[in-house]
């Protein structure tokens, strides 16, 4: 039982990234219609949006002190951070908060480059056929990646975790188990709950605002919306900036669990496609199901009781369900009947 | 059987003269060495096999770089088996590639449009997991497959060919040796004779049918038409060439690795048969050369050649024309590449040979005059 539950617990935190970028993909498809290949390099944007605003605040001045020596005998070179020397131990409570206080930078960066994006080249295709949009996204996303490359270099850049943050939780004895059977690193309960904060938030804007609600009569009809005098483009663009927020904050909170390099983003496309499809195309609940559900199956396939079974199930299980689900129920476990049943 | 219309004789004459010639026309471009011109040809293969199933029946694959590994595999393991004799090498890595994407296609083509993409993305990712985890005795994981002097080649050693001397054998067509020139010609030979297949499939009654399912599949499968077998076949068909491109990578340079079957090859080959020109003859060959040149040149320049062609200018000036064009070239080649591939998309969908098409008629409605004509693009669908 409690190796159950830590694996269950650790496909967790996992599950929250993929069902935050499946969201984001089935959003923009089911309201603009847009296979979008470029959403993985969306959310390895949102980790260096992190990786940046760590960058910044660290810009250091380094004065030599004359008081201490270094093990070789010559002066000492402190190295302060500016922003530790303006705002005194304040700037070091940044410092160390970089990852989740770069989350301010990132939503409205994100939002400008999804509206950017959404204007400047998605909007030319919604006429166009999917393999057309796969193509362009596709090419976008190399872009993307290899503009990051430029400024980041080819290596994973690690972010620290926050000090006070960096001990493993005693889940189990919460839920009444010895103490120290079941242990869990505060950062990934920290992510696993800021995902379904994040899941609940989009949920919420959808299902009880007007905006939303509008939103969802457009993906429902978009023809009749735009009938009744509403500049449904407008909203759906801003749906799609909101899609590229999801992926970004998703990127962020994951920089501590995965040094993001820019490879990142190709990687977990191909994953959260396979997400997108086997919770069925459009279906939002799907996507959000679907990838807590792979993340889960994927740490149980990790396993090295499964593993002795069938060797190297662990690297391939999201596959073969994506293939047994495509093959049984194609429109995905939740989709609608008929959407993009092919 | 092997005749073909006039026109595609006319073609097929000047692609021979064009490939076997390439070691003249290439020079001026500095790409004239054996090496990179077997990359062309090599490439070349695999989109011409490629286009005939995106091209004709228009299912997008994200796949086929499975087909290559698993051709070149084959390749490096009957050397190491059978004795380092090319014909038999090849034979067996188009057969193998063929099955295997008899089985996947199997699958695969039971879905359409974009869920049949996501398939073939599926199953290459997998058999690429797998060759770096589990099938390790079978491809040497991250190392990847290499000869060894203790390998058995069963007919090598049966006819007495011994390995002389220090080192590893190498591959022979017929007891000769390949390297350099011969290489190449052994590829260009290959490509000639791929650009013929496709010739004979674009012209047969059954690449009329490819294109009326790719045109309107379901008015196909209404007239009683049964579409599979021609798909899987298309699909299997489109595989042995994927197969046949990786025997030749493994030819040339007897090792097999998994990181030919990342999806980012797959994507590779997407991109050469619709920079070229989807679903014509010479789109892919055209698309496959300009990116292996890409590849190649783009990114061997490095900064100082930059700061030699960029030396007319004045120096603030060349310094910010230097920096920022050094973000395209060498390193940043896969930047320039990704633009150029979105810039295809969004303004010439047919590719290279759609802007042919379009340049040949504005021209004949300037002048009057009747222009060359031209293999007739269609758009993806």
């Amino acid at each position: 039982m409690n190796v159950f539950l830590t694996q269950l617990l650790n496909g967790l935190d996992k599950g929250g990234a993929y069902a935050l970028i499946a969201l984001g993909l089935t959003l923009v498809f089911g309201t603009l219609g847009v296979v979008n290949f470029a959403h993985g390099a969306l959310f390895m944007l949102g980790c260096f949006c992190a990786v940046a605003f760590r960058y910044l605040l660290t810009i250091e001045t380094v004065t030599i002190d004359p008081e201490q020596l270094s093990p070789w005998g010559a002066p000492l070179e402190v190295k302060t951070p500016v922003i530790q020397a303006w705002l005194g131990d304040f700037g070091a409570v940044l410092v160390d908060y970089s990852v989740p206080i770069s989350i301010l930078l990132a939503v409205p960066l994100m939002l400008l480059i999804g509206i950017a994006m959404e204007r400047g080249l998605i909007k030319h295709f919604y006429k166009r056929t999917h393999a057309e949009q796969i193509l362009v996204t596709f090419g976008l996303a190399i872009v993307l990646a290899e503009i990051v490359k430029t400024f980041f270099g080819p290596n994973p850049i690690p972010q620290p975790i926050p000090t006070a943050l960096r001990g493993a939780a005693d889940v189990g004895s919460w839920l009444g188990f010895a103490p120290h059977a079941i242990t869990y690193p505060w950062w990934r309960l920290i992510y696993l709950m800021f995902s379904g904060v994040v899941i609940a938030g989009v949920f919420a804007f959808l299902q009880f605002t007007t905006y939303g609600m509008v939103v969802r009569a457009g993906m429902a009809d978009r023809e009749a919306v735009s009938i009744l005098g509403i500049n449904i483009d407008r909203r759906f663009t801003v749906v799609f900036g909101l899609a590229a927020v999801v992926a970004g904050v998703a990127g962020v909170m994951y920089t501590p669990l995965l040094a993001p390099n820019y490879m990142l983003g190709m990687d977990f496309l191909v994953l959260s496609f396979v997400v997108v499809v086997v919770g069925g195309m459009g279906s939002l609940g799907g996507a959000v199901a679907a990838g807590f559900l792979l993340g889960i199956l994927q740490s149980f396939a990790s396993m090295n009781e499964v593993r002795a079974i069938f060797p190297g199930i662990d690297q391939v299980i999201i596959y073969l369900v994506a293939v047994v689900i495509l093959l049984v129920r194609p429109r995905g476990l939740m989709g609608r009947r008929g959407v993009m049943e092919g | 059987m092997l005749s073909l219309s006039r026109k595609d004789l006319i073609s097929l004459v000047i692609f021979a003269a064009v490939v076997v010639a390439m070691p003249l026309w290439l020079a001026p471009f500095g790409a004239a060495y054996p090496g990179l011109m077997q990359k062309f040809a090599i490439a070349a293969i695999f989109a011409i096999g490629f286009n005939i199933l995106f091209g004709l029946t228009g299912y997008l694959s994200f796949g086929h770089a499975a087909f290559l590994g698993v051709g070149s595999y084959t390749t490096v393991w009957t050397f190491k088996l059978l004795g380092m004799e090319i014909l038999p090498a090849i034979i067996f890595a188009i057969i193998v590639a063929g099955l295997f994407s008899l089985i996947i296609g199997y699958f695969s083509l039971r879905r359409t449009g974009i869920y049949f993409s996501i398939l073939t993305l599926a199953f290459a990712q997998m058999s690429y997991s797998l060759a770096y985890s589990v099938l390790t005795p079978i491809t040497n994981g991250e190392t990847g497959l290499l000869l060894a002097r203790g390998d058995p080649r069963v007919l090598d050693m049966a006819f007495g060919n011994q390995v002389d001397g220090a080192g590893l054998p190498f591959p022979t067509l017929f007891g000769m040796e390949l390297g350099g020139y011969g290489g190449f010609y052994l590829c260009a030979v290959v490509l000639i004779l791929s650009f013929f297949i496709s010739q004979k499939i674009f012209a047969s009654p059954f690449g009329m049918a490819l294109r009326s399912i790719k045109s309107n599949q379901m008015r196909m499968s209404y007239t009683g038409f049964d579409i599979k077998p021609y798909l899987l076949t298309a699909f299997v068909i489109s595989g042995m060439f994927a197969g046949l491109a990786g025997a030749l990578m493994s030819v040339t340079d007897p090792l097999a690795g998994a990181e030919r079957m990342k999806w980012t090859e797959s994507g590779n080959v997407v991109l050469m048969t619709i920079l070229g020109g989807v679903g014509t003859l010479f789109g892919p060959v055209i698309g496959a050369w300009l990116i292996e040149y890409f590849e190649n040149i783009f990114s061997a320049i490095n900064y100082n050649m930059l700061n030699g062609f960029f030396g007319f200018l004045p120096d603030g000036v060349r310094d910010v024309a230097v920096t920022v064009s050094s973000k395209f070239v060498g390193e940043g080649w896969h930047l320039t590449l990704g633009l150029l591939f979105v810039v295809v998309v969004v303004f010439l969908p047919g590719g290279v040979m759609e802007g042919v098409r379009r340049l040949s008629a504005y021209f004949k409605d300037r002048t009057g005059r009747t222009p060359e004509p031209v293999t007739k693009a269609s758009a993806a669908e």
